[in-house]
C-alpha cells in the first residue's frame, strides 16, 4: 500500500479534492505521536491501493501554529510515498512557496493547481509544462470541485508511484527544520522568479461579483444588520422545513416500534421487553427523529461557509470581538457552535496564542448546539402556542449570546492576548449542490459517530436507574433515579428542578440527545403527544423555563468535556469550564425561578 | 520630515508598495506567506467600523488584518 499526504494552504479546496478523491469512506485514524486525529481513506487506482491522509491547512512548514507543528511532526514520524501538494491556482503567486518547501525535503510529490475555473475566471494564466521542468515536479491544472483534470492528477500520482524505485522503502523526514531553514531565503526569490517565468497574472482584478456583493454585505452601515437578518432567516428555514419532517419521521418510528417491533418481542421475559422497546429503541428513536433539523443546520452552514460569507462575518463582528478579547475567528467558531460544539472547539487549532486560544473554548459551549435544540424545540412546544414558543427559542439564542459576552468580559483579563488577525477574504462562491451535501452528509455521521456511543450507553443507564432495583415501580421514589433526584432536591429545587427533571439534567450532562430520550423513559410515555401531555401536568411552564434556561448553560455534553481536556491539555482549565457554566446555570436559572414566581 | 506612510493610514481606495515589515516572526512569516512583501503592491478596499479591521487586497489575494497589526507595514507611495 502506498502511504499519499495531502498538504496544501487553507482555502485551496483541499478537502474538497479529498472528498472527490475518495468518496464518502473517509474515517478517522490516530497517528502515533499526533495529538490530533487525521481524516483517511483508501482507494485503488488500477490496482493500487492508496491511503489518502488529509493533513491539516498550512501556510509554511516552518510556522508557529499548532496545525503546522503537526504536520511537521507526522512528516518526520510517518514514512510517505508520495505527497499531494494542493494550491489554489488564482494564488500561485504566493502559494508556490510550499510547493518549494516540500521539494527541498527531498519528498516525491505531485502539485494539483486547484480552483482552475476561478484562476480563469480572474484572467490568471498558468503555463503547467513550464511549472513543472522549472520544479521538477508534475504539475496539473484542475478542479475538484467541478470534477476538472481529476483524472490526469490520478494518472500522474500512479506514474509518480510506479517511477519509485523498487524495493526502496520511503523514511519519514530527517533533520526537517534544518533543511527548511537552508532554503528559508532563498523561497521568496526563487518563487517570483517561477511566476515570472510560468505564470501571467491579470493586470486588472477580474472579479466584479464580489466586489458589488462585499459593497453590501460589508457596508458600514448595513453589514452587520444584513449579517443578523441572513442568520436570522437561515434558522427560521430550518425549523421551518425540519420540525415538520422530524414529526413525521417520529410517528413513523412509533408506529414501527408499536407495530412491528412490540409483536416480535412478546416472547421475552417482561423486564427484557422493556429494556429494548422502552429503553433501547425509544431512545434511539427520539434522536433520530431530529436528524433531519441537524442535517439541515450543517447543510445551511456549508453554504455560508463555501459561499465565502462566514469570513465576511468575521471581518464584520471583530469589532466588537476585539473589545471582549476575543476576535473575529472566536465569533465564527461560537456559530459553529450552534450546530455541534465538539468540531467548533476542535476549530480553535487555527490561533497561536494560546490564552486567545483558552478564552473562545471557555466561550464555545454556551452556543446554543442543535442537541439542545432539540429539548427546547420539544419543551417549547408543550407549555407554550407556537408563536409563543419560537419567541421562546429566540430569547434562548439571546440568552446563549449574552452568556458568552458575560463570560468573555469576566474571564479576558485573565485570558488576555495581543495575537495578530490576518485572514483572508476568499471571492464569493456558488457552492455546488453534490459539495454542499456532501459536506452536511459528512458532517451528520461526523454527529452521530460521536455521539451515538453516548446515546445508546445514556438511554440504557437511563432506563436501568429507573426500573432497579428489580420490581420496583419505574421511574417511583424508589426506583434508583428517584433517590438520586430527591438527593439532589436541596440544591436544585430552589431553581424549581424536581426530582424526575434532575435525573434528565444529569444524563443531559453525558449529552442532551439524550434528554428527550430520557424524559420519555422517566415519565414511561412512548408516544409524543402523551408525554407532553404528562410532562405538562407534573411540571409549571415557570419550572420548564428554568429547565430550559438550566439546559442552555451547564456542560453542554461529555464530548465538549473531552476536547476541552484534550485541546487545552490542562485538566484545571477543563475544570474551570465545566465548574463556571454550571455555576452561570445555577445562578439565571434561580434568578428567573425566584423571579418569576414571586410575579404570578 | 514627515513619519513614514504606514498600512494603517492609507486611505480607502488608495493604492501603495510594501516598503518593509516591523513584526515579530510569527506574524511577519504569516503576512509574507499570504503575499504582503516588500514590493508589492497593496490596496485599500475598505476600513472596517468602529476601529474594527481594514479589507487590503495585495496581488491576487483579499485579506483583512487588524489595524495594529498593519500600522507594523510600512509603506512607500
Amino acid at each position: 500500500m502506498s502511504r499519499v499526504a495531502v498538504v496544501g494552504m487553507p482555502n485551496t479546496g483541499k478537502s474538497t479534492l479529498f472528498n472527490r478523491l475518495t468518496g464518502s469512506h473517509a474515517q478517522i485514524g490516530n497517528w502515533p505521536g499526533l495529538t490530533v486525529d487525521l481524516l483517511q481513506a483508501e482507494l485503488s487506482l488500477s490496482g493500487r491501493t492508496l491511503q489518502l491522509i488529509d493533513l491539516p491547512g498550512i501556510y509554511d512548514l516552518r510556522g508557529h501554529t499548532d496545525d503546522e507543528a503537526v504536520v511537521r511532526r507526522f512528516l518526520e514520524s510517518t514514512p510517505v510515498d508520495l505527497v499531494l501538494v494542493v494550491l489554489n491556482a488564482s494564488q500561485v503567486d504566493r502559494q508556490l512557496r510550499l510547493a518549494l518547501q516540500v521539494q527541498q525535503l527531498g519528498l516525491p510529490a505531485v502539485v494539483l493547481l486547484n480552483m482552475g475555473d476561478e484562476a480563469r475566471r480572474f484572467g490568471v494564466s498558468i503555463n503547467t509544462e513550464a511549472l513543472s521542468a522549472e520544479l521538477g515536479l508534475p504539475v496539473l491544472l484542475g478542479s475538484a470541485k467541478y470534477r476538472m483534470g481529476l483524472a490526469a492528477l490520478q494518472a500522474a500520482v500512479l506514474r509518480s508511484l510506479e517511477g519509485q524505485a523498487a524495493g526502496s522503502a520511503p523514511q519519514p523526514v530527517q533533520r526537517l527544520e534544518e533543511r527548511l531553514r537552508a532554503v528559508d531565503g532563498e523561497l521568496e526569490a526563487t518563487q517570483a522568479q517561477l511566476v515570472a517565468t510560468a505564470v501571467q497574472l491579470p493586470k486588472q482584478w477580474h472579479d466584479r461579483w464580489t466586489r458589488r456583493l462585499d459593497a453590501v454585505l460589508l457596508h458600514p452601515l448595513l453589514g452587520l444588520p444584513l449579517f443578523l437578518l441572513a442568520m436570522a432567516l437561515m434558522f427560521q428555514a430550518i425549523y421551518a422545513i425540519g420540525v415538520p419532517v422530524q414529526e413525521w419521521l417520529g410517528t413513523l418510528l412509533e408506529r414501527f416500534g408499536s407495530g412491528v417491533l412490540k409483536p416480535l418481542l412478546t416472547p421475552l421475559p417482561s423486564f427484557l421487553q422493556g429494556f429494548l422497546l422502552e429503553g433501547v429503541y425509544q431512545g434511539i428513536g427520539t434522536v433520530t427523529a431530529f436528524l433531519p433539523v441537524i442535517a439541515l443546520f450543517f447543510l445551511a452552514m456549508g453554504v455560508v461557509e463555501d459561499s465565502g460569507y462566514l469570513s465576511r462575518a468575521a471581518f464584520l463582528m471583530d469589532a466588537l470581538m476585539e473589545r471582549l478579547g476575543l476576535d473575529g475567528r472566536s465569533f465564527v467558531l461560537s456559530l459553529m457552535g450552534f450546530g455541534c460544539n465538539v468540531p467548533a472547539i476542535l476549530g480553535t487549532r487555527v490561533m497561536r496564542d494560546r490564552s486567545l486560544r483558552l478564552l473562545t473554548m471557555l466561550v464555545i459551549p454556551f452556543s446554543l448546539c442543535s442537541a439542545r435544540l432539540n429539548v427546547f424545540l420539544f419543551m417549547a412546544a408543550v407549555f407554550f402556542p407556537p408563536r409563543q414558543g419560537g419567541l421562546v427559542i429566540f430569547a434562548l439564542y439571546v440568552i446563549s449570546f449574552l452568556a458568552a459576552i458575560l463570560t468573555a468580559l469576566l474571564f479576558r483579563g485573565r485570558f488576555s492576548s495581543n495575537e495578530p488577525l490576518v485572514l483572508e477574504l476568499p471571492p464569493y462562491r456558488l457552492p455546488t449542490l453534490g459539495q454542499t451535501l456532501g459536506r452536511a452528509w459528512a458532517e451528520v455521521r461526523h454527529f452521530w459517530f460521536w455521539s451515538r456511543r453516548f446515546i445508546i450507553f445514556g438511554v440504557v443507564a437511563v432506563w436501568l436507574l429507573n426500573n432497579l432495583p428489580l420490581g420496583v415501580e419505574p421511574a417511583s421514589q424508589l426506583s434508583l433515579a428517584g433517590r438520586i433526584g430527591s438527593l439532589l432536591q436541596p440544591l436544585l429545587s430552589p431553581i424549581g428542578i424536581n426530582a424526575k427533571l434532575a435525573v434528565a439534567l444529569l444524563f443531559g450532562f453525558i449529552a442532551k440527545e439524550i434528554v428527550l430520550g430520557g424524559l420519555a423513559v422517566i415519565y414511561s410515555q412512548v408516544d409524543p403527544a402523551a408525554l407532553s401531555r404528562a410532562i405538562a401536568s407534573d411540571v409549571s411552564w415557570i419550572q420548564a423555563v428554568s429547565f430550559m434556561l438550566f439546559t442552555l448553560l451547564y456542560t453542554p455534553c461529555l464530548s465538549t468535556v473531552a476536547v476541552i481536556r484534550s485541546e487545552s491539555k490542562r485538566l484545571d482549565f477543563t475544570l474551570l469550564s465545566v465548574a463556571w457554566s454550571l455555576l452561570l446555570a445555577w445562578l439565571v436559572s434561580f434568578l428567573f425561578f425566584q423571579t418569576a414566581s414571586r410575579i404570578s | 520630515m514627515r513619519a513614514p506612510l504606514r498600512l494603517v493610514d492609507l486611505p480607502r481606495g488608495s493604492r501603495a508598495t510594501v516598503e518593509s515589515l516591523r513584526a515579530d516572526a510569527g506574524l511577519q512569516q504569516r503576512l509574507e506567506a499570504l503575499g504582503l512583501r516588500p514590493g508589492q503592491a497593496v490596496q485599500m478596499l475598505r476600513r472596517g467600523w468602529w476601529a474594527g479591521p481594514l479589507h487590503i487586497r495585495v496581488g491576487m489575494t483579499e485579506l483583512m488584518l487588524r489595524r495594529r497589526d498593519a500600522a507594523r507595514v510600512s509603506l512607500v507611495a
